[in-house]
C-alpha cells in the first residue's frame, strides 16, 4: 500500500485542511432565527497520486458536499484545498483553468447528469474543448478511444443518452471524466444507482482506470463493502465532520469509533467469524439536524458509551495504535473487529468453460 | 400437510404500451407459509413490484391482463371482484412501500390515518380506534407515541415514517405484510432498525412476510425463503441458507460473484454478470439470461436459446427441501450431450 509511502518532501497530490462549508437556511420561519446548515464544518484530507481514499457516512454527514469543494463547483467557506502544493481554494476561473482538466467529477445518477439532447460524440467533445486539448490524431479519435476504454462501441458516439441503459449511461460519465486526463477523479457514489448486477462491471472498470492511468480518486460510498474493495483509505464521517481516517485494512479490521462500529455492524448479512449472528451494536434515532448539531461529540446522541464529558468536549482527531495514521475522534476509543458477512463466498470462480 | 397462507400459480401479467405489449410477469409460481419470510430479489424491471400489486389487486385494469392463480387461505386474489379485493386489502394484507411519503397523505395526522385504516376495516369506535393507533406507534418505537399520533408525516424522519407505515400497515393484525424495498430509501443504520422491528414484530404476531429487496444481505439476515426473478420469471426458489450456500441458476451464482463482501479476501476480484437486464417488450427467446450465460450452450438450435427452461426441482441432492431452478443444466443434471436437454422440457 502507497498510503504511507509519500515522500515527504513532494506535495500530496491534494491536501484538504480545515474545510468547512456552510449554507445559510433562508427562510427563518415564525421568528426563528436563520441559521445555517453545517454541511462540512472542518474537515482534513490527504490523497496521494494513484491512491483511493473511500469517504463514507449517513445521508446528510456532508460527503457530496465535499467532493463538490474539492472540485471547486462550490465556493469553500474556510480552510484550504491544496492541489500538489498550490493552493486553489479561492482560485478564479481563469487560474483554475489549467487544473480543471486534471480533476474531474462522476456523478451518482447517470440519468440526470448527461444532456439528453446532446449525442454521445458532443458530450465526450466538451471536455476536449473546454480545456483546449488537442490529443495527437485528432479529437474524434479521442473520443473513439474514450468510448472504447470504457467498454462501449465507438460507433455509439452518435447516438443519444436515452438509447443506454444506466450501467451504460455511467460508463459514458466516466469517459467524460476522463476525457481530459485527470489525476485525480471524485466519483460521487458512481454505483448507487445502478443495478447489483451492473455495479460490479463499473467497479473493475474504474479499477482498470487507477490500475493502467494512475489516477487517484475520492470514492464516495455509503456501501461499506464496495468501499473496502476499491480504496485504500477510509475516511469515516458524521454531521460534517471526521470522526475515523484509518488504512483500510486497519479500519476493517480495528475500528476504533463506535459509529464506525455501528456502520460496520449494519452491513446487512453481517456475522461472526463463525456464521452466527453478531451481537450487534444498534444506533437509536437518526442523524440529528446539521442546523444544530449536538455539543461536545456530535454523535453523542446515538452513542451508547456516552459520559458526561462528551456533551462537554468534543473529541479531537487523535492518532491512535491500530495502523499507520489511524486517527479518531472519541474520548473512549476502543478497537473492535466486526464481524464477516453471512452471505457465503462463492465455491469457484463463475467462469466455466463454454460448452459448445 | 396445512396449505400454504399464499400460493402462487403461473401468474402472467402484462401490460398494453406504446412500444408494444410488456410481459412484466411471465409465469411466476411460489409458495408463502404462514409466519415465515420470502425474500423477492431481482434487478430492477424483472417484475418483483408487479407480482406484489397484482396480488392487492392494484393495477388498472384496462391495461392490464393478469393470468394464473394466487390463492389466499382458500381466496382466489385473480379476478376477484373489487369489492373482495377492498375488503382483503389492509385487513388480511397489507403493504409497506419503499417511500412512506408516497403512501401516507399530508392532510391527515398519522394517529389520524391509522384510525381510519382501523376503522374502515373493523367498525370499532373512535376511542378505540385511537388507542389502538397509540398502542401501534408505541409497539413500532415510536417514542411519545401520543404526542407523534397528532403530527403530520412531514414532521417524521425517514426512518420514523417507515415506523408509522409499518404500524398502520399492521394495524389490523394481517396475514400478509408485503414489504416492497421498505428500507432502500434508509441508511444502513436505520435500515437495520426497521429490519429488526420487522422481524420482532413477525415473532409477536405470527404475521407471514414478502419482503422484496435487491439486497442479498438483506435476504440473508431476514428471508427463511427466497424467490430469485429474472425478466419476469421466476428462475430460483427455495430455504435461504440453501439458495445462497449452493445455488443453482447461474444467475443466482452471477449475483452472488458480482458483490463485494465484508468477509472477502481483500483482493478478490468482482466477477460481474456480462451484459445488461433484458428488455421485456422483446425478451430474449428460449431462456431469458442466455445472452449473458456463461454456461449457456451455443447454436442456433441450442435448448438455452430455443425452450423455456422451468423451475425444477432437484433429484435426491436436496432431500426435497423445495428448493428449485429453471436451467436447462439443471433439469437433467450431468446428463450427456447438449442436445439431449431438449427433450427434457415439454
Ligand atoms: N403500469 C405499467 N405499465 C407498463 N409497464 C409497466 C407498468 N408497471 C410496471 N411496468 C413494467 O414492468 C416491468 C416490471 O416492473 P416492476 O416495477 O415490477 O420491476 P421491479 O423489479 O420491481 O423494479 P424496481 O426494482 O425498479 O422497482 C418493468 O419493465 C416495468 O417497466
Ligand atoms: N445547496 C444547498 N443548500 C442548503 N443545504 C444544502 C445544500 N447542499 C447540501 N445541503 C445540506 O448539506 C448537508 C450535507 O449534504 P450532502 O453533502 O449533499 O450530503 P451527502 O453526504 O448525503 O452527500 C445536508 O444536510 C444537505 O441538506
Ligand atoms: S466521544 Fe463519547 S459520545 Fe462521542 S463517540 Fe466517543 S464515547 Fe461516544
Ligand atoms: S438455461 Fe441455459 S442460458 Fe439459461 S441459465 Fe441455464 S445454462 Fe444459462
Ligand atoms: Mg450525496
Ligand atoms: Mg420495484
Amino acid at each position: 500500500m502507497n498510503a504511507t509511502s509519500l515522500d515527504k518532501s513532494e506535495p500530496p497530490l491534494l491536501r484538504v485542511s480545515g474545510l468547512t462549508k456552510h449554507f445559510p437556511t433562508s427562510r427563518s420561519l415564525l421568528g426563528r432565527r436563520a441559521g445555517a446548515v453545517r454541511a462540512v464544518d472542518g474537515i482534513d484530507l490527504t490523497v496521494g497520486a494513484g491512491q483511493s481514499l473511500g469517504l463514507v457516512g449517513e445521508s446528510g454527514c456532508g460527503k457530496s458536499t465535499t467532493g463538490r469543494l474539492i472540485t471547486r463547483l462550490l465556493e469553500p467557506g474556510a480552510g484550504t484545498i491544496e492541489y500538489r502544493g498550490r493552493d486553489i481554494t479561492h482560485a478564479s476561473r481563469r487560474q483554475l483553468a489549467p487544473i480543471r482538466a486534471q480533476i474531474q467529477m462522476i456523478f451518482q445518477d447517470p440519468y440526470s447528469s448527461l444532456n439528453p439532447r446532446q449525442t454521445i460524440g458532443t458530450i465526450l467533445r466538451a471536455p476536449l474543448d473546454v480545456n483546449d486539448i488537442d490529443p495527437p490524431g485528432g479529437r474524434d479519435r479521442r473520443i473513439e478511444e474514450l468510448l472504447a476504454t470504457v467498454g462501449l462501441n465507438p460507433e455509439h458516439r452518435n447516438r443519444f443518452p436515452h438509447e443506454f441503459s444506466g450501467g451504460q449511461r455511467q460508463r459514458i460519465g466516466i469517459a467524460r471524466a476522463l476525457a481530459a486526463g485527470p489525476s485525480l477523479i471524485v466519483a460521487d457514489e458512481p454505483v448507487s444507482a445502478l443495478d447489483v448486477s451492473i455495479q460490479a462491471q463499473v467497479i473493475n472498470l474504474l479499477e482498470e482506470l487507477r490500475r493502467d492511468l494512475g489516477i487517484a480518486f475520492v470514492f464516495i460510498a455509503h456501501d461499506l463493502a464496495v468501499v473496502r474493495h476499491f480504496c485504500d483509505r477510509v475516511v469515516v464521517m458524521y454531521l460534517g465532520r471526521v470522526v475515523e481516517s484509518a488504512d483500510r485494512e486497519s479500519l476493517y479490521e480495528r475500528a476504533h469509533h463506535p459509529y464506525t462500529q455501528a456502520l460496520l455492524s449494519a452491513v446487512p448479512g453481517a456475522t461472526g467469524p463463525d456464521g452466527t449472528r453478531l451481537e450487534r451494536i444498534r444506533l437509536s434515532g437518526d442523524v440529528p439536524s446539521p442546523i444544530d448539531p449536538p455539543s461536545g461529540c456530535r454523535f453523542r446522541t446515538r452513542c451508547h458509551k456516552a459520559q458526561d464529558v462528551c456533551a462537554m468536549v468534543e473529541p479531537p482527531l487523535t492518532a491512535v495504535a491500530g495502523g499507520p495514521g489511524h486517527e479518531v475522534a472519541c474520548h473512549f476509543p476502543e478497537p473492535v473487529k466486526v464481524g464477516s458477512a453471512k452471505i457465503p463466498a462463492p465455491a469457484a470462480p463463475a467462469q466455466p468453460s463454454r460448452t459448445s | 400437510m396445512t396449505p400454504p397462507l399464499l400460493a402462487v400459480r403461473d401468474l402472467r401479467v402484462r401490460f398494453a404500451t406504446e412500444g408494444g405489449v410488456v410481459k412484466a410477469v411471465d409465469g411466476v409460481s411460489f409458495d408463502v407459509e404462514r409466519g415465515r419470510t420470502l425474500g423477492i430479489v431481482g434487478e430492477s424491471g424483472s417484475g418483483k413490484s408487479v407480482t406484489n400489486l397484482t396480488l392487492l389487486g392494484l393495477h388498472n385494469p384496462a391495461r392490464t391482463t393478469i393470468e394464473g392463480s394466487a390463492v389466499l387461505d382458500g381466496t382466489e386474489l385473480v379476478g376477484a371482484p373489487e369489492r373482495t379485493l377492498r375488503d382483503l386489502r389492509g385487513q388480511r394484507v397489507s403493504m409497506v412501500f419503499q417511500d412512506p411519503l408516497t403512501a401516507l397523505s399530508p392532510y391527515f395526522t398519522v394517529g389520524a390515518q391509522i384510525v381510519e385504516t382501523y376503522r374502515r376495516h373493523t367498525g370499532a369506535g373512535r376511542r378505540e380506534a385511537k388507542a389502538r393507533a397509540v398502542e401501534m406507534l408505541d409497539r413500532v418505537g415510536i417514542p411519545q407515541p401520543e404526542r407523534r399520533a397528532r403530527e403530520y408525516p412531514h414532521q417524521f424522519s425517514g426512518g420514523m415514517r417507515q415506523r408509522a407505515m409499518i404500524a398502520m400497515a399492521l394495524v389490523c393484525d394481517p396475514d400478509l405484510l408485503i414489504a416492497d424495498e421498505p428500507t432502500t430509501a434508509l441508511d444502513v443504520t436505520v435500515q437495520a432498525q426497521i429490519l429488526d422491528l420487522l422481524a420482532e414484530l413477525q415473532e409477536q404476531l405470527g404475521t407471514a412476510i414478502i419482503l422484496v429487496t435487491h439486497d442479498l444481505g438483506v435476504v440473508a439476515d431476514v428471508a427463511d425463503d427466497v424467490l430469485v426473478m429474472y425478466a419476469g420469471r421466476a428462475v430460483e426458489f427455495g430455504p435461504v441458507a440453501e439458495v445462497l450456500d449452493t445455488p443453482r441458476h447461474p444467475y443466482t451464482r452471477g449475483l452472488l460473484a458480482s458483490v463485494p463482501r465484508l468477509s472477502d479476501a481483500l483482493d478478490r476480484p468482482l466477477q460481474p454478470v456480462p451484459g445488461s437486464p433484458p428488455s421485456l417488450l422483446d425478451p430474449p427467446s428460449g431462456c431469458a439470461f442466455h445472452p449473458r450465460c456463461a454456461h449457456a450452450v451455443d447454436g442456433p438450435e441450442a435448448p438455452c436459446r430455443t425452450v423455456l427452461p422451468l423451475l425444477t426441482r432437484a433429484q435426491a441432492a436436496s432431500g426435497g427441501s423445495g428448493h428449485a431452478a429453471a436451467c436447462h443444466l439443471e433439469a437433467a443434471p450431468g446428463t450427456a450431450a447438449p442436445t439431449d436437454l431438449q427433450g427434457a422440457t415439454p
